[in-house]
């Protein structure tokens, strides 16, 4: 032991994760090797956080003993924004908490203002922000599908996932704008009608996201060394996600098919086919299948609106100011990472009362000390990668 | 056969000697650097580097000159609680073995700086040391990423090392010497069943994977990057490092492909010779032909080096470990058995 690491130790009062605090073995009783756990820290700033949430966690050699995520790092006060900001705003905002997510997001909020208005959306509206709804699925998914290879070090499918994210955006952006944040949703409707030759360019993007989606599962899911890192990794057992209230891509992995397009149909969901992709271990690889068969259900929802898409009016006649009744929602959709919640109050005025939201990564984030818990350091990554959150979404 | 880096004088050939192989050295590992970011770029649907040139040429050829100019910019940070002595020497430690090997391996009919009889001996004994630079850094880190790193790559390295040995033991076996010179020269006169000329690398294909598996894992190459994992323990024993020393742990990763791959050439691919049973005219023009034709063998196996960085996911440590001691040593000691076996049947 070098000296200054020794006299750190000697002094006494080491921190957990202080440096020396690592390099203390002792040797006592009968020659036996008395090892203590290492406390670590794993983030803020940490690659398999993918953002700042932090774990701090206890290793026993490389074996995790206990984990406790530590979330509050990119708090942003995004509910307490809301009460200060009228619905057009709020819609803005709410694209910002789970980035990538943000059209769901923003739907989520428009169909609570709506109901609470008990507004008629024009059809053609409510099939167009279907249609982009299960386009940003695809962007979100494909993000998580590029990052959880990353993790596992396998660099390419990243840069192969941010083709088709490019092709995306590029489409998303000619008719709504914006590459992450769209604000494309509007109470009562939507900005603006598709531009000329969206209908085309989605036609042609939808077999090519497609074929390459079964590009990744030849790179990874058929890789031996993907199935020897996440099979049986991190299996999360279906009463306890239902405990945790864990949904999306993690909760269907278990062999749990909830899913509010279907038990609770908005939009059009209730008109279009819309498969939920289960699968039986809920471990990594499962979670991980779940997704990319995601991708493919959300290609066919995409060509059942485009077959179906009606002419007419994109948004419903609504008055230049826009104020909710006074009363309660609480609207749930599905949103890529999982169950989205939006509690809006209204005291009738332009600005909610309060406006509570329910996102999903916060309680897929819960079940991390659940499932580290005794596997190995290696396989966190393994773990963390596949519950897919975005750690604005966990904090808000 | 002499080296023709001999001179009269033995300290104008001493420093010749020396010359060389830090300039190879140096720019063996930037050609492999460069190749691999552009070969991997390609793989990986976009460019790689493409502005820095060096003159006219553009195509990103001077980006890692570029790299290394910056890195000696950089300020040396030394953390607080890090053991300045060992921190500091711990990326030279790392660096010598892999310039040491070079010394015993042989480009081409008279272009090696030394033909030692125990050349393969000291080869391999030489790459064992990069681990103790290795356990240096991620111990005077004081950083438990770090410490982790080190410690992964010292299980590694010891079950790694038996494979590479063994691999090595039993080429030396048919070759009936361990002096590099004098496999790469057998080699050549090996003929199968009396009349095919081969290479080692055909009756031995096994131990040829064995050595290029175990060579890849001792480099701590991905799916064996386990010691360096950037996404779980982030970068290992690199964490704390900046600089000028950051720069020497990434050029002995580089060099150490050109070396094991230049070992791999010799040991198994023929090294000099173009193709199985060929003669080489003797003089300048041979050296330069043998020379060209071992740089093309070695730039080929770091390619296969990339090509599986770009494609595999990592490993995990303990699965490599349960691989290297259920698979790949018993492989390694049954394939020995097999060679001496054969080697006194048939003489």
């Amino acid at each position: 032991m070098s000296e200054t690491l020794a006299s750190e130790t000697s002094a006494g009062g080491v921190l957990p994760g202080a440096p020396g605090e690592a390099l203390q073995v002792e040797v006592r009783g009968e020659g036996e090797l008395q090892t203590q756990d290492m406390n670590l820290n794993v983030g803020p700033q940490h690659p398999a956080t993918h953002g700042v949430l932090r774990v701090v966690i206890d290793v026993d050699g490389e074996r995790i003993v206990g984990a406790q995520p530590v979330v509050g790092y990119m708090h942003r006060a995004f509910e307490k924004l809301a009460e200060h900001r009228d619905y057009r705003q709020i819609i803005a905002l709410v694209n910002r908490h789970d980035w990538l997510s943000a059209f769901c997001n923003e739907v989520g909020v428009a169909l609570a203002v709506e109901r609470m208005m008990e507004l008629e959306v024009p059809e053609r509206a409510q099939w167009i922000r279907t249609m982009m709804c299960e386009w940003n699925r695809i962007m979100n998914h494909l993000m998580f599908v590029s990052s959880f290879g990353l993790e596992l070090g396998a660099i390419t499918p990243m840069f192969y996932a941010f083709r088709e994210r490019e092709d995306i955006q590029h489409l998303m952006e000619s008719a709504t704008g914006g590459r992450l944040h769209f604000t494309y949703t509007r109470v009562g409707g939507l900005k603006d009608d598709l531009p000329l030759g969206f209908l085309k360019a989605s036609e042609e993007l939808v077999p090519v996201v497609r074929r390459r989606n079964q590009e990744y599962r030849d790179l990874l899911l058929g890789n031996e060394i993907f199935r020897a890192r996440t099979k049986g990794i991190g299996a999360l057992e279906p009463e306890v996600a239902l405990d945790y209230g864990v949904s999306g891509p993690s909760l269907h992995a278990t062999g749990v098919a909830e899913d509010s397009r279907v038990t609770e149909p908005y939009l059009k969901y209730d008109e279009v086919d819309v498969a939920v992709p289960v699968a039986r271990n809920g471990d990594s690889y499962d979670r991980f299948q779940v997704l990319l068969d995601r991708i493919d259900a959300s290609c066919d929802i995409i060509e059942q609106c485009l077959a179906n898409l009606p002419p007419g009016p994109i948004s419903a006649k609504v008055p230049k100011q826009i104020k909710a009744p006074e009363g309660a929602i609480y609207v749930r959709t599905e949103n890529p990472l999982g169950q989205g919640g939006y509690y809006l109050i209204s005291d009738g005025g332009k600005q909610p009362y309060r406006m509570r939201m329910r996102t999903p990564s916060f309680n897929n984030v819960q079940m991390i000390p659940h499932l580290l818990q005794g596997e190995l350091l290696s396989d966190m990554v393994a773990i963390m990668g596949s519950v897919y959150f975005v750690v604005g979404d966990v904090d808000r | 056969m002499e080296s023709i880096f001999t001179f009269d004088s033995l300290l104008f050939t001493v420093l010749v000697k020396v010359l060389v192989i830090v300039a190879f050295f140096f720019v063996a590992a930037l050609v492999v650097g460069y190749l691999e970011h552009k070969v991997m770029g390609h793989m990986q649907d976009r460019t790689g580097p493409m502005e820095a040139g060096l003159g006219p040429v553009k195509h990103g050829v001077g980006q890692l000159v570029a790299d290394g100019a910056k890195f000696l910019q950089k300020e040396d940070i030394i953390p607080r609680s890090a053991d300045p002595w060992v921190f500091a020497l711990a990326p030279g430690v790392a660096l010598v073995p892999t310039l040491t090997i070079l010394v015993v391996i042989p480009f081409g009919p008279g272009v090696w700086a030394e033909n030692l009889d125990l050349g393969l001996f000291f080869a391999l004994a030489a790459s064992g040391v990069t681990v103790i630079g290795v356990l240096m850094a991620g111990w005077a880190s004081a950083n438990k990423f770090s410490l982790m790193g080190a410690i992964r790559d010292a299980a590694q390295l010891i079950a790694y090392e038996l494979p590479l040995v063994l691999a090595g033991a039993a080429v030396a076996l048919q070759a009936g010497t361990l002096s590099l010179v004098g496999i790469v020269e057998r080699q050549n006169e090996l003929l199968l069943f009396g009349a095919v000329p081969v290479w080692y690398g055909i009756p031995q294909f096994v131990g040829l994977g064995l050595f290029f598996v175990a060579a890849m894992a001792e480099l701590n190459r991905p799916p064996f990057d386990m010691p360096i994992a950037d996404s779980e323990i982030i970068a290992g024993h690199m964490t704390e490092y900046t600089g000028l020393r950051f720069a020497f742990f990434l050029l002995s990763e580089y060099a150490g492909m050109v070396v094991l791959s230049a070992l791999a050439t010799v040991l198994f691919l023929g090294g000099w010779y173009p193709w199985p049973g060929a003669e080489l005219p003797d003089g300048p023009l041979g050296a330069v032909i043998g020379t060209v034709v071992t740089l093309a063998k070695i730039i080929i196996l770091t390619l296969l080096m990339t090509w599986a960085r770009a494609t595999f996911p990592r490993l995990r440590e303990d699965q490599l470990q349960t691989m290297a001691w259920t698979i790949l040593i018993p492989l390694a000691l049954a394939q020995i058995v097999v060679i001496a076996i054969v080697i006194v049947v048939l003489p």
